[in-house]
């Protein structure tokens, strides 16, 4: 099966996505977010998205047939998000997606979300090829993740990832910090415009000489996060009005400066000279604009999905079982579940043995 | 749906009682129907039943945790029991810890989905209420009590069959505080169960869907918000 159809189920947080794909070909890219219910909780509410994923999976499938002109019938195979992500919300899709394999008797693919951001490259609208290796440097509010992709379906192997908070998530806390609305990203950005980056030196995390040795890809944002707020309340202590602007644009410097000085050290040190990015952050125009001036600098080539790809969708999950599919992977079984903390390592999940696979 | 109100809570079931004459079921027969429930309320329940409401398959695992895991293999087998002919799934809508409990509600409107077939949405508790009035049609009141975590019950008051065949509803379901139970049942034979027969569900999802009646919307019988926090003004960090 070379141009295999898949649809392919994403719930790990709060965007409910399906996506039609005929091999590398995207047919649909359908989105249901819940995002407007959790801004004035000021962050995604695990059990709120779970219940927005019930709601929104069978008009999205719907809308997404209806969008790729194809019938249930057509599909080569389904595919769905494992993990990692919330658990609930997880299992919102995998019980949808059994239902829907069983029902039509088509092939199961349960797949990684995190390898599916790099899968989304692959869909993208007349790009080239994806080349490996590639470093890969994956940002979202879920997620602040630094891979090694020597082969999408069978080696990806995790370089770094955060400690603590993922980037977007600092993202929202500064933004509360600064009074500004959820999501954080968009105002802070809202907000730099006529900041100066370099008016505070925030910490950039496990970036010192003594944190290189064991945490060289490693990304922690707790402490700029406690930074801000520190530096924050000193200059209302004292009085003076809080320069939004320059604490933004300083802020967001320091987040965008640790992630493409990591992701840059990791393409030297690994001889890469492709790096990739993924996850909804990558909409932060800062960060697309230093990473790709300074990866230039650097002799890299940075490849960006287009910000619908980007962000969590359907599509890449597709994209990456159609890949699997096309390398003669089998279905998974339908024995997995969810699993919110699932290794990177494990790009298929629950592959069927060779003697039960139909 | 009655979410908990001290309206629902303090009234006690008892009251509300008014007695309605004895109706048993007529004969039902929809010929050609083949129905398949699926109810991951408490545990993982699958079957599938006829035309004349006989259990065809039956797949089930008791277990409160893993309805992820198990459901596709359960459906399958149920499948494979009965056949693969399928005109009308059956989704039990709940109470039950709401997790496991939309984990069937999604497997079955996508199995739905995939074959261009109906879906009827029925409050969990009427399965269970329908196969204790199978069991002991002399029963009177009664109560399903399930566990609904956090150390509270839901609470469902039937009384007999109406003329339908559906168990018939006397007092909304509740949540309530498990040491508050005894109270608010006031004598009344409760029954908790653990797990609830998707054939009985089966059941009653075709009776109501004959009767052109809905017995539970689109939502799950979530019965509680979820737990959220607004957030305040940011923690200080202190100098
Ligand atoms: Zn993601």
């Amino acid at each position: 099966m070379s141009e295999p159809l898949v649809l392919g189920i994403e719930t790990s947080c709060d965007e409910t996505g399906i996506g039609i794909v005929r091999g590398r070909t995207l047919l649909s890219n359908t989105i249901a977010s819940s995002m407007d219910e959790h801004a004035r909780y000021g962050g995604v509410i695990p059990e709120v998205a779970a219940r927005a994923h019930l709601e929104a999976l069978q008009p999205s499938i719907e809308t997404a047939l209806a969008e790729a002109h194809v019938q249930l019938e057509d599909l080569d195979a389904i595919a769905v998000t494992s993990g990692p992500g919330l658990a609930g919300a997880l299992m919102v899709g995998v019980g949808a997606a059994k239902g829907l394999a069983v029902s039509l008797g088509k092939p199961l693919y349960a797949v990684n979300h995190l390898v599916g951001h790099i899968a989304a490259d692959i869909v993208t609208p007349d790009s080239d090829p994806l080349e490996y290796p590639t470093i890969a440097l994956l940002v979202s509010g879920g997620h602040t993740s630094l891979l090694h992709v020597r082969d999408l379906t069978t080696d990806v192997e995790l370089l770094g990832e955060t400690m603590d908070d993922a980037a977007g998530e600092a993202f929202d806390k500064v933004a509360r910090l600064l009074s500004l609305p959820y999501p954080g990203g968009p105002e802070i950005d809202r907000a730099a415009v006529d900041g100066d980056p370099n008016a505070i030196r925030f910490p950039r995390g496990l970036s010192r000489a003594s944190d290189m040795a064991k945490h060289r890809y490693d990304f922690s944002f707790s402490g700029l996060k406690t930074a801000v707020a520190r530096w924050v309340e000193r200059c209302e202590a004292s009085g003076e009005e809080v320069p939004v602007a320059d604490v933004a644009a300083s802020f967001r410097e320091a987040v965008v400066d640790v992630l493409v000085t990591k992701a840059l050290a990791a393409c030297a040190d690994l001889g890469v000279p492709r790096l990739l990015l993924g996850g909804g952050v990558i909409a932060n125009r800062r960060l697309r604009d230093v990473a790709i001036a300074r990866a230039e600098a650097a002799g890299v080539t940075v490849r960006i999905p287009p910000l619908s790809l980007c962000t969590d969708n359907g599509a890449m999950i597709a994209a990456l079982a159609a890949e699997l599919i096309s390398s003669g992977r089998r279905p998974s079984t339908l024995a997995f579940g969810a699993d919110s903390t699932l290794p990177v390592t494990e790009i298929q999940i629950a592959e069927s043995q060779a003697e039960d696979a139909a | 749906m009655c979410r908990l109100t001290d309206k629902c809570a303090a009234g006690g079931a008892r009251e509300r009682e008014q007695d309605l004459p004895e109706r048993s079921a007529s004969k039902h027969d929809y010929p050609g129907e083949v129905i398949l429930a699926v109810d991951t309320s408490l545990g993982t329940a699958v079957a599938i039943v006829d035309a004349d409401g006989r259990r065809r398959a039956d797949a089930s695992s008791p277990d409160a945790l893993g309805h992820a895991e198990v459901i596709g293999t359960l459906l399958q087998q149920a499948l494979a029991q009965a056949g693969d002919e399928i005109t009308r799934v059956v989704a039990g809508m709940g109470p039950g810890p709401f997790t496991g409990l939309r984990i069937g509600i999604a497997t079955a409107r996508a199995f739905a989905l995939g074959r261009g077939i109906g879906v009827v949405a029925v409050p969990s508790h009427f399965g269970a209420a329908l196969s204790i009035l199978e069991d002991n049609p002399q029963i009177g009141t009664f109560a399903i009590v399930t566990d609904a975590r956090r150390r509270e019950v839901a609470i469902s008051v039937f009384r007999g069959l109406d003329a339908d065949g559906i168990p018939h509803l006397k007092s909304e379901t509740v949540l309530v505080p498990r040491t508050g139970a005894e109270a608010y049942l006031d004598g009344l034979d409760a029954r908790e169960v653990t797990s609830v027969d998707a054939a009985a569900l089966g059941r009653v999802g075709i009776r109501a869907a004959h009767a052109g009646r809905e017995l539970a919307g689109a939502e799950p019988l979530y019965l509680r918000q979820p737990d959220v926090t607004m957030p305040g003004a940011p923690k200080r960090v202190g100098l």
